[in-house]
Formats: structure tokens, sequence, C-alpha cells
């Protein structure tokens, strides 16, 4: 188990998390107007975004869909019946005065996502998902003494996912996020970049003796967007409170920020720590009741998620547990790699994915989708060493001008001549120039030293510009060895 | 009753409003006036009675997702009181 | 020509069909009103360049025999709430003083799209809070039956313009009597229809569970030619039934034989104004006489409605109006930092009763107070609703007086607190909290000569009894508006 030790003993962690999911939809949950990200200031606004007078909110029914959709994604408990409730406070990219959220009846309820780190695999647990709408964008460093707001932004379906206060490490906090965007990403309700703000993450952190019954006041952890920074800021916070309760403080539930510059966490001003939001039901809206039919329509339609998707690479493709979780991660490499496997042998498959490319990729700063090599090619390069055209060193250096020009592993091969040597005669031409000039080692295996084959067979692929079949060599060799 | 110069107080932050104190004084004077007249729903039992929050024949009033709305830069930003380049401009939100 | 700001609308579409008049003769008539009726300062804002072209664009499509709307050519006047495009809408408030809207309500478009007239805004309490329009920004509204007196409110504006005939008909608004109650004061008829009959799209809101539209005439079946207009099905609000709007005036029949008509006895408390009982056994007697079966029943909640409806009203208020913060399109008054100018904009911008509204409806929303207040508040809603539902098991219809007094002056209006000033709702808070439709048209006159309603109270969207039986009662009690009318 994780745990930090402190001068006064060992201390463990409570962690849960708040995910907030900007859901994939063309228009607002409640208006309209444009959901995609990145458009010129206040040109993706209605009136009904900007609060105008009168002006009044309906749902988005592809919201609502999406929702469902990571419910089950979640394995949790879809609730046929749902209501909107407004949270009331004011704020400059806040229009209305208040956040249509679902407090009381969220659209779904608890379930649990699978978690897998060096501890083994455990449930954590969620509590709730509920739809809820974005708040515009506010810009401080452009006019002096001014903020400015775009609303673009305001009225972009969200989901919110809390997570039960069921973690303990960071490791495993980071893997639940992961997971989570994994899931999102494979059901196309999210697309979780955390970079651009599509998915973001508030952590709740608080702190216990080991074996200690009950939990402690909590931190609500805010601005915590990308893995790395919730695993920092879990430790961060964690030790901060540690160090107040060792040095006989104690902690109160507040509200922090966390500066991944400085590599701290801040209170929060008081004036929002004191904020009562009022909630109330929102009249302007009616509740959103699921028939059996709709769900279960929701439910034959999925897609793969990622979870069943790892089980079926271990038992069908035979792939190790951790490969089968690293090709799963996001459905992009999942996508990739099952394009890739047709006719070709998934675990070279999978070898070749996760080395070179993920190498290839990583140096270049490049997603999958923007891999010059097409998955159908880097399933054919595997093909050609399967079948004896190129060797596993030739297959390197295709690879190499697969990633400069995208070209076809077949073509560069012929283009290239780069194909295997299997001509009998021509090799054993090489293999008996090769032993002609190296006579002295010739008699030096001859006198017992058979380590030196390896050595003639490098100089014979060396020979051959590495087209000649090693094994191919290596049979041809001892034939020529024993005829001396 | 509950309602008196520290409420009014708070309830105004909450509410953002902000005024003299003779105003705050005859503001809870009112509101504990009205206060007192609506204690009278005390007296109903209201035991097991769910909340009634729309008489709206309706649920379910769904859109499509589909774009209809939103390039109004022009028609936002001239009804805003201040504006710079398209974002409506409020004093600095951060220290 | 003068007859012309005193015709019916059903009458007036007779005389354009038969192009005995014209829409522009007919909207000029009302504009030299208007300008004489300026002492009641029932309009904020007159459109009379709007109003000509519209107009003449009625005459061109009834000379070349195009399609006409139900309403083509009659002269109205919309309720400052109402937001229309290109046209100033100020809630009657200081906050939207300036604001010109990029759009249009739904119920205004489809009086457009059904050939009216828009004659101008009409005063109302700020933000559709209060009973005597006394709080617009814009001053109070003059009663046409004394100077002195309120026309009552929220739709004070409307009701004093439909009396005077500075306009055939107007759209008022109603939350908790804000058509009824005006329309009692000042002699006219109006209809808060069923909850979700008309959209509240482009409507300033008050109290979103309560808020509806509705017409304000001289006749019964004027308030049905507009209703019908008004109604209907509407993409941009949920709350709004998916049901076919009925031709209303169909249900004019004339005959009420049989009808079962409810007489709760909870409106009659000891001490009710003994004007208003005798107004309210006249219309009982009338009913009789048509034939009607009067039955008593128990409405056994009623007298818990009006507290209800104010924490419910101020609780939705509250939030509603929290968009008004100086940001987007109201005026603002700038502070050093963000909060201090959402305060300076805030107080500044809102009149004193609206803010009185605004500091309830949060405290009974905030921490510690929203089950003991809020959630007891629609828990006794829900007992209220029940109340009709079981009486409208017996009963087609319930007739109550609309207001508990014929109009008030405007000083005792003043003076009066808070609570004095909601108890003029006691009659009409019920019928809103249920959701059903409800008429007030006028009865008879008081012994001081002012004008007292009647409310007919219907089955929710069943407005067609209401109106069978309002336009019964309007054609027995014989009121006669003209004579007492006050012309500036």
């Amino acid at each position: 188990m994780y745990t930090i030790q402190g001068k006064t003993g060992d201390w463990e962690l409570v962690i849960g998390l708040e995910v907030h999911c900007e859901i994939l939809s063309e228009s607002k949950v409640f208006s309209g107007a444009s959901a995609k990200f990145g458009a010129e200031q206040n040109t993706q606004v209605s009136f009904i975004d900007a609060a105008f007078p009168g002006m009044l909110p309906k749902v988005n029914e592809k919201c609502i869909e999406q929702c469902v959709k990571t419910g089950f994604g979640l394995n949790a408990k879809i609730n046929k019946y749902s209501r909107f409730d407004r949270k009331n406070y004011f704020y400059a990219d806040l229009p209305q005065g208040y956040q249509i959220s679902q407090l009381y009846y969220p659209i779904v309820g608890e379930g649990y996502i699978e978690v897998t780190t060096d501890e083994g695999t455990r449930k954590i647990g969620v509590e709730r998902l509920h739809l809820e709408q974005d708040a515009g964008k506010s810009i401080h460093d452009m006019v002096p003494g001014k903020s400015l707001i775009d609303l673009n932004r305001s009225g972009v379906g969200l989901m919110e996912i809390v997570s039960k206060p069921d973690m303990h490490s960071p490791a495993e906090a980071g893997e639940y996020l992961r997971q989570l965007r994994a899931i999102v990403r494979a059901l196309g309700t999210c697309d979780g970049n955390m970079d651009e703000g599509s998915m973001r993450c508030d952590v709740n952190v608080s702190v216990r003796k080991v074996g200690e019954a009950g939990l402690r006041p909590r931190a609500e952890v805010k601005n915590v967007n990308s893995v790395r920074f919730v695993m920092q800021a879990i430790e961060i916070e964690a030790n901060r409170q540690i160090d107040i309760y060792e040095n006989g403080g104690q902690c109160k539930q507040e509200t922090r920020l966390f500066d991944s510059v400085n590599l701290e966490t801040r209170p929060m001003r008081s004036k929002e720590n004191a904020n009562d939001y009022r909630y109330f039901p929102d009249p302007d809206l009616l509740p959103v009741v699921l028939t059996d039919e709709y769900i279960e329509n929701i439910r034959k339609n999925l897609p793969e998620l990622p979870e069943a998707k790892k089980k079926r690479y271990v038992a069908e493709l035979g792939l190790t547990p951790y490969d089968a979780h690293v090709l799963t991660l996001d459905k992009e490499t999942s996508a990739y790699f099952e394009a890739a496997i047709k006719g070709h042998d998934a675990k070279k498959v999978a070898n070749w994915v996760m080395g070179d490319l993920f190498g290839y990729l990583n140096k270049s700063a490049k997603s999958i989708t923007e891999s010059p090599i097409s998955a159908e090619n880097l399933g054919a390069l595997v093909g050609l060493i399967q079948d004896g055209t190129i060797s596993g060193k030739i297959a390197k250096e295709v690879f190499e001008i697969m990633t400069e020009t995208g070209k076809a592993p077949a073509v560069i091969v012929e283009e290239k001549g780069l194909k295997q040597t299997t001509d009998t005669g021509a090799i054993e031409k090489i293999i008996a120039d090769v032993l002609a000039a190296n006579m002295d080692k010739v008699a030096e295996i001859k006198a017992g030293k058979d380590k030196l084959k390896g050595w003639f067979v490098g100089q014979i692929m060396k020979a051959s510009q590495g087209k000649v079949n090693p094994a191919l060599a290596n049979q041809l060799l001892d034939k020529k060895l024993g005829e001396i | 009753m509950s309602f008196n110069e520290q409420t009014i107080k708070t309830i105004a932050n909450l509410a953002r409003l902000k005024f003299p104190q003779e105003d705050e004084a005859k503001f809870a004077k009112d509101i504990n006036g009205i206060l007192d007249w609506v204690e009278q729903l005390k007296e109903v039992n209201v035991d097991g009675v769910e909340p009634l929050v729309s008489v709206s024949p309706r649920e379910n009033a769904v859109r499509a997702d589909v774009v209809t709305d939103g390039s109004l830069q022009t028609e936002l930003m001239a009804n805003a009181p201040e504006s710079v380049q398209g974002f409506y401009e409020v004093p600095r939100m951060v220290e | 020509m003068t007859d012309l700001v005193n015709l019916h609308i059903s009458d007036a579409l007779d005389l354009l069909n038969k192009k005995e008049i014209s829409s522009v003769e007919l909207t000029k008539a009302h504009l030299v009103e208007m300008e004489k009726g300026r002492v009641l300062n029932a309009y904020i804002t007159e459109t009379p360049e709007r109003a000509l072209a519209d107009a003449e664009a009625s005459d061109k499509r009834r000379a070349n025999g195009e399609k006409l709307g139900a309403l083509d050519g009659i002269p109205i006047a919309n309720k400052d709430l109402y937001c229309t495009k290109g046209i100033r809408t100020t809630a009657a408030s200081k906050i939207l003083s300036k604001f010109i809207p990029p759009y249009e309500s739904t119920v205004t478009q489809k009086l457009k799209e059904a050939g009216t007239v828009m004659l101008g805004k009409v005063n109302t309490d700020q933000f559709a809070m209060g009973g005597s329009t006394a709080t617009s920004y814009f001053g109070v509204t003059k009663n046409p039956w004394g100077l002195d007196l309120v026309p009552g409110g929220s739709s004070g504006g409307s009701a004093a313009a439909v009396a005077a005939g500075l306009c055939m008909g107007a759209t008022g608004s109603d939350t908790g009597g804000s058509i009824r109650q005006p329309a009692s004061f000042c002699g006219i008829t109006g209809i808060k229809p069923t909850y979700g009959r008309c959209s509240r799209y482009g409507i300033v809101a008050f109290a979103s569970s309560l808020d509806q539209a509705g017409p304000m005439a001289r006749s019964v079946k004027d308030c049905a030619l507009m209703l019908r207009e008004m109604a209907g099905p509407d993409q941009f609000d949920s709350t709004v039934a998916e049901l076919p709007v009925p031709d209303y005036t169909l249900a004019l029949t004339g005959d009420i034989r049989g009808k079962k008509i409810g007489i709760p006895k909870e409106y009659r408390p000891n001490g009710l104004n003994p004007e208003v009982a005798k107004i309210w056994d006249k219309g009982i007697q009338l009913l009789k006489d048509a034939g009607a079966e009067v039955i008593d029943i128990s409405l056994p909640h009623t007298k818990y409605a009006l507290p209800v409806y104010y924490i419910v009203a101020c609780a939705e208020a509250s939030s509603n109006l929290s968009r008004y913060d100086g940001v987007r399109y109201t005026t603002r008054v700038e502070g050093k930092t963000l909060d201090e100018m959402y305060e300076n904009t805030r107080t500044d911008g809102f009149g004193p009763e609206v803010i009185r509204r605004i500091l309830l409806g949060t405290f009974v929303l905030s921490a510690g107070f929203y089950d003991a207040y809020y959630t007891r508040a629609q828990r006794v809603r829900r007992l209220i609703y029940n109340d009709f539902v079981e009486a409208f098991k017996q009963v087609d219809a319930i007739v109550v007086p609309a207001a508990p007094t014929p109009a008030l002056s405007y000083e005792a209006f003043k003076n009066m607190s808070p609570v004095d000033t909601y108890l003029g709702d006691v009659f009409t808070t019920p019928a809103s909290l249920a959701g059903v439709p409800s008429l007030s048209l006028p009865i008879g006159l008081s012994d001081g000569g002012l004008p007292i309603g009647l409310q007919i109270i219907g089955k929710h969207f069943d407005e067609n009894t209401v109106f069978q039986i309002g336009d019964v009662l309007e054609k027995s009690a014989g009121f006669d508006l003209n004579p007492h009318r006050v012309k500036g």
C-alpha cells in the first residue's frame, strides 16, 4: 500500500476525483450554437448562451445520449428520471448568473472503473455522472486593468463524473483518469483533450494515519489539468497536510488551486469558499424520462469498451496484459492496431507498434492518427518479415524509409532492391569469398572456437548488404566449413 | 425572526446588491414582515407530499443536435455596455 | 371617427373586411387617442411609425386580396415585458431602460403574423412585480376610471390602454394575477390561459413556473380571438404544451344550461368587501338564470396560496434576475472590481420592490432555510394543485371574485406595507399555482362607480368552457364601459 512516511508515523491518502468532460456534440447543450473548439471570440454564442432577457434553454438530445453511453462505460446505473437544477453564483463568464446542472436527480448513478497499477487491479467507485453546461472564458492579460470575456464555451455540454473517495495513491488516481479518458474516447462522448480543456479535473485529497478510521477534512484542489499534474498535486497536497498535522496544526475543508509552475497548492480567496449556491429545480426545463427501450437501444449499439477490448486482446490475440493495456488506452491506438493485425501476427505487430512506431511518434511529437505509416503498411511490413522477404534488420531500414515517404514496404523493398537473397549459388559465392579472406579465423573455428561462427555470419550479412536470409546463411556456412 | 442585520448583509452580498445602512434596516424590516406572514405555512401538514416543481404537462422536451444559431458577434457587441475586439470587457477579475 | 376607438376587435374586423374602414383609419384614430390619453401614462414607448407601416401593409394585403391574418389590421399594444425586435423593451426598469432586443418574442411574433398593428409598448410594474404599476421606473399609470386611482398591475398599462381606447387589445402577462386584477380594476376582460398554453420565449421572465402570456381586451370574444393567435406549441419553450389550439370563438354558444359551476367557500372569508360580495352574488344569480347548476365546493388550502406564491415566485425571480449584471446588455455602473460593478449596477438598476423580492427569494433558497421555506412552499403548492384537481371532478368551472377590492387610490397604495399590497393577489394566486386558466371580466360597478370583476376558472387546457361561461356572463351582466371612461 502507498503511504507517506512522516515524523510521527505512516500516513495514507484518501483521494476522490471530479472530472468535467466536454460532451462531443455539434451544438451546445441548451442552444443551437456550435460547440466546436477554437472559433473567433463570441462567434458561437446565441442569445440563449448570452442570457438575454426572455431566452429559454432547450435540451440537446445528443447530450442526453452521450451521458447514457458514458454511464454504460462506467458500469453505472442509468437513471430513468433526471432533472435540472440551477446553481446560483455570479461570475463574468457565467451569463445567466446560474449554471444549469443536476444536483438532486443526476442522469447517471453509481458505477465503477477498473484500474490496474503495480498493486493490482481495483474497482474505483463512481458516485454519479451529471449533465451541466460549461461557462465562458476570461482573458486577463490583454487590456490593463480589465478582463475580457469570450462566451464561445458558454453552454457547451459537460458531463461531471464524480468518483468515490476510493483512491489511495497518486498512481491510482492517475490511472483512473487515464482509464476514464480511454472510456470516453472509445465511446466518442468526449475527445479527452486535457490541454484544450475539454477534460478537466478537480482533486479531493485528505490524509489519515494508517489504520485510522474515519476521514479528516479534505482539500478540493482545482484546475489540475493533466495526468501528471494530478499525480503531482496529490503528492504535494498530501505532504502539505501531513506537515500541518505533524506540526500540531489542523487542516480545514477548503478549496485550493494547483500551481503547476511553482509546484504548490494555494488557497482560493475566502469569498469563493463562502459561496452558497442556492440550488433549486430549474423551472424552465422539464424532467428527462428515459424508457427501457431507449436505454437498451443505446446499450446494444455501444462500441467495445477498453476494458472488454483489453480482455479480448489477452484471450484471443495472446498479448500480455501489459501490452493489451497500452494498446487500449485510446481508441485511435487500438483502431490502428486492429487494422494492422489483419492477416498478420498480432504479437509481432504489437511489438512494432509499441516499439518502433511509438518511439518514432514520440520523437517527432505526432499522434498515432498523424502517423505517416498507415496501419495496413505496418502490418505489411511485419508480413514481409514473416514470409522471409526481408530480414528484421532490413525491416528497420524499411521502417525508416516508410516514416519519411509513407510508401508501402513492398514498394520500398522493390525500389531499393532489399529483397533477401535466396539464390544459394550467389550466397555460397559470398561465403566462399568471406572465408577465403579470413582463413586465420577458419583455422580457429576448426580448432574448436565455435563462437566465431557468429562473427562470420555478420560478415556475410555485411557483404550481402543484409539481403541474405540469416538462417540460410548459417546453414550454408556450416556446409562450407564442413567441406574445408 | 432570523432575518437580522447580519442576514441582510449576507443575502445582499449573495444577490450582489449593496445599500446604505438605513436602507439595509428598512429592507430587513420589510423582509421580516413578510417572513412573519409566511410562518402560517407551518400549520399545514405536508408529510409525504411531493414538492410541486412544474405544472407543465410535458416531459422530455428535447431539440435535435444541429447548429442553428450563434454567428451573432455584431449583435451581441452592439448591446454590450463595454466591449473590445469582440470581447465583453469587465473590471479585472484577478489580482 | 371617434367611434373607431370604441369598437370591439370582432366588429372592427367585420368593418375592415367589408372595406367600410381601413386599418390606417383605425390606426390613426388610435394614435390620436393615445396622444389625448397621455395623461394616463399607459405607454412607455409609442411606435406610431411602425403602427402606420403595419396598417398600410395590412390595407395593401386586403386590397390585393392576399391571404389575411385572423387579426389583420387590428391595432394593439404590447406589455413592455415582451421583447420586440428593434424596439426598446424595458420591463419598466432602469436597468433595461436602454435595451433594444435583437429578437422578437414568440407571442408578439405570432400576433405580427396574424396581421396586427403595433401601437407601442405599455407600462407595467417593474419586472411585472407589483399590483399597481406604481413600481414602474417610468412612473405610475393612471386608471381611466379616476386619475387618482391605480389601474392595478402588473399589466396596468395594458388594462388602462384597453379601457381608455388607446388600443383595441393588448398583451398582458400573469404570474400571480397580473392580467386578472388590472382587468377588474379597469373594467375590461383578460384571460390568464393554462400554464403551457402560450410560449414564454422572449418575455422577460419573472417567475418561470408561473408566468403566462394572455390577452386583454374589451370583450370575451376579443380575448378569444387574440388568444387563439397567441397560443400554441413553440420549439423554443420546453414548457409549452404540444396541443392544438381550438378556435375559441366556436365555444361562444350562449348556452350554458346544465354546466356545473363551483362556488368555493374559502373565497368568502369574514370581512370580504361587501361590494365585491354583492357583485359575486350577482354573478352567481346570472349563472343560475342562464340554467347553470351552481354547487358549493371547497378548496381547502386557498388561504395558503398567497404565502406559497410569494416564496416560489420570489425564489425563481431572484435567480431569473441574476442575468442583469452590467456585462452584456444592461446599463452599467462602473466599479473598481467585478463585484463592485455588479453591486453598483444592480442596486442602481432595480427599484425597491424588485430588490425586496430578490432579497426574499435569495433568502428562502439559502443554505439552512431552503427546506423550511422553499421546499415547504412547493409541497403546499402540490396541495393547492390537488384541491383544483379534486374540485374539477365535480364541476366544469369555478367562479370567484378577481380582486378583494375595486381599484385603490395611489395614495392608499403608497402607504401600504409590502404584505398589505400582496393581499391584493389573494383571489388570483391559487389558479396561478395550479396552472389552471382563469378569465377575469367586469360584472358591475361599486357604489362609488368603479368596476368589479369576477374570475371564471377552468380545467387545465379547457379555455373553451371558461370563454363559454364568460360570454354568457358578459351578455347577461350588460356591463357598459363607455359612459364612465375618463378622458385626458
